[in-house]
């Protein structure tokens, strides 16, 4: 097994997908998974996720480029990649008059290695719903049962398109963990997601995705990093930008005036808040609606998207 | 390690039983599958005793029964089959089961098989009571009575599919089977039999989908069909049964249009 622990479970190279009506979905996008790791694709919609992940799971053919899982190719050598990979659409797809059980049981029986119906709708907490019909079942219930179908063969290779999408809190927690459990027990896992808590939290690696292209790709600390943390504060009465101590001396590389509102950006978040704190302390004055942030995701994330779309406003989703 | 590898026996296998549970408890097919064909030969019975049937060497009993076999196959299978296809395709089911290990073939295949079992199930039913009930005597060719339902059954089913491939949703999936419904039961010498139609008319009724079915099974109970009509019968129904699962592997959509 040392032999495969860096091994490329997923390997795409140039991948292209146009659609009938001449949309290019996806416009050439290089990226690798390694096996055991659980790999985020995260985008605004219409970033091109469910197209890519539906080019990894075999359902199309790409117009151009190249998909390896598993060393073959998903569309044309179906049978000796399918029963190796388990996969969660991004919608059910269930018949709605089958209870959550015989939904079970007919995946069960299409599937080479499957586990046992009850100890997979336990895994997900279905068990007390196994007499239900799927179409008395709540939005996050299908999910979880979508999630227990993919599980059902044991993958090697999980493919989750919006995992925890219309599931609450708990779900979502819930969720997380497992996939987590699965990873540690060697699963590799590509995921799309709305939530960009959701790639931080269980992301190894991740690609955020926009028109069709990747922008960034990195681990979660890596993609941050590409990213200046920022201080905000009102100015107190009396004071202007120029009474502050010199800002390129703190570290700070741009600054922002809104009216009362200032805002900073620094790669040196210790070094820019200590010297304006002192100062503020110094002169004696408060600094109202202070907030210090080092950079997360989601600014990364707003970043990409305002520079592509040049301020556009197509962001807003993700600002939750 | 003792993972067991499914087999497309199997996999179709547990399809057709999910499908078969759903046929159940979907009642508006159900009536549709067992209640109208076996009343609808009630009506050309009555029609079958006004024709002068004696001339073509025909009885009530091999008027009736092949065209209660047409009714069957066309309802029961036909018609049924364009709902499960449009239904499931609509509801995404058969997006998520092409992501696993069933081939395209076996997703169609299964689903259709409880519909193809109603339909053969049904016609059996059917000959046992045109027998009992009409004074029909036992087939002299039987085998080409067989021969005839099963290729209606293919046929019918890769048919269904193919109409499906045109019908965008659950409604018009009550009305996009009618036009080949409508056609067989005037054409395919299931009201009328060919042998009372003018010659030129029947030769083109000949050449459609269910036409060879009604003509094997006839013929089966007749025994007066030679080996050179035999062969053109069966032809016939290979050849679109063939070009239906060319038009399938060609037209069929597996998800809904956006």
């Amino acid at each position: 097994m040392e032999a495969n622990e860096h091994e490329h479970v997923i390997e795409v190279t140039d991948l292209r997908r146009v659609y009938g009506g001449g949309f290019e979905a996806v416009r050439g996008i290089d990226f690798s998974v390694r096996r055991g790791e659980i790999f985020a694709l995260l985008g605004t919609n219409g970033a091109g996720k469910t197209s890519t992940v539906e080019l990894l799971e075999g359902l199309a053919a790409p117009a151009g480029g190249r998909v390896r899982v598993l060393g073959h190719d998903p569309y044309t050598e179906r049978a000796a990649v399918r029963p190796r990979t388990g996969v969660m659409l991004q919608e059910g797809g269930f018949p709605s008059e089958l209870t959550v059980a015989e939904t079970a049981r007919m995946w069960a029986g299409c599937v080479s290695g499957a586990r046992p119906v009850p100890d997979v709708l336990g895994l997900v907490g279905l068990e007390a719903k196994a007499g239900v019909r799927v179409k008395q079942l709540s939005g996050g219930q299908r999910r979880r049962l979508d999630l227990a179908l993919a599980l059902l063969g044991d993958p090697e290779v999980l493919f989750l398109d919006e995992p925890t999408t219309g599931l609450d809190a708990e779900g979502r927690r819930d969720t997380w963990e497992l996939v987590s459990a699965l990873r540690d027990g060697g699963t590799t896992v590509v995921l799309t997601t709305h939530y960009l808590e959701e790639a931080e939290n269980l992301a190894d690696r991740l690609a955020i995705m926009h028109d069709g292209r990747i922008a960034v790709t990195g681990t979660p600390a890596e993609v941050t990093a590409t990213e200046p943390s920022r201080i905000t504060f009102e100015l107190p009465h009396g004071y202007f930008v120029g009474d502050l101590p010199p800002l390129g001396e703190l570290g700070v590389s741009d600054h922002l005036v809104d009216g009362r509102t200032v805002r900073l950006r620094t790669r040196e978040l210790q070094r820019a808040a200590t010297g304006l704190l002192v100062w503020a302390q110094t002169a004696g004055v408060e600094l109202r609606r202070l907030d210090v942030r080092s950079a997360s995701l989601e600014e990364a994330f707003l970043g990409i998207a305002k520079d592509v779309t040049a301020g556009t406003g197509t962001t807003k989703e993700y600002a939750a | 390690m003792s993972t067991t590898t499914t087999t497309p026996v199997s996999r179709m296998t547990s399809l057709a039983r999910a499908e078969l549970t759903l046929l159940g408890r979907s009642k508006g097919t159900l009536f549709a599958a067992l209640f109208v064909p076996l009343v609808l030969p009630l009506s050309v019975r009555s029609a079958a005793e006004e024709m002068d049937l004696a001339e073509a060497g025909l009885t009530p009993g091999t008027v009736v029964l092949p065209a209660a076999v047409g009714f069957s196959l066309l309802f029961a299978v036909y018609s049924a089959l364009v709902g499960v296809f449009v239904v499931r395709r609509e509801e995404l089911v058969l997006k998520r089961l092409r992501t696993g290990e069933l081939r395209d073939g076996e997703i169609l295949g299964g689903s259709a098989l409880p519909a193809a079992l109603v339909g053969l199930a049904q016609c059996l039913l059917l000959a046992a009571g045109c027998t009992a009930l009409l004074d029909l005597p036992a087939p002299s060719a039987p085998h080409l009575a067989v021969l005839g339902l099963l290729l209606g059954i293919a046929m019918c089913a890769a048919l269904a599919a193919v109409t499906a491939s045109f019908t965008r949703t659950g409604e018009s999936a009550q009305v996009t089977p009618m036009p080949l419904m409508i056609v067989s039961m005037l054409g395919s010498g299931m009201f009328v039999p060919l042998e009372l139609l003018p010659d030129r008319l029947a030769s083109f009724c000949e050449l459609l989908p269910l036409t060879p079915v009604v003509t094997l099974v006839r013929g089966g109970w007749t025994g007066d069909l030679s080996a050179y009509e035999t062969l053109g019968t069966v032809a016939t129904a290979v050849a679109w049964t063939l070009l239906a699962v060319f038009a399938v592997q060609r037209w069929f959509r597996w998800e809904p249009r956006r």
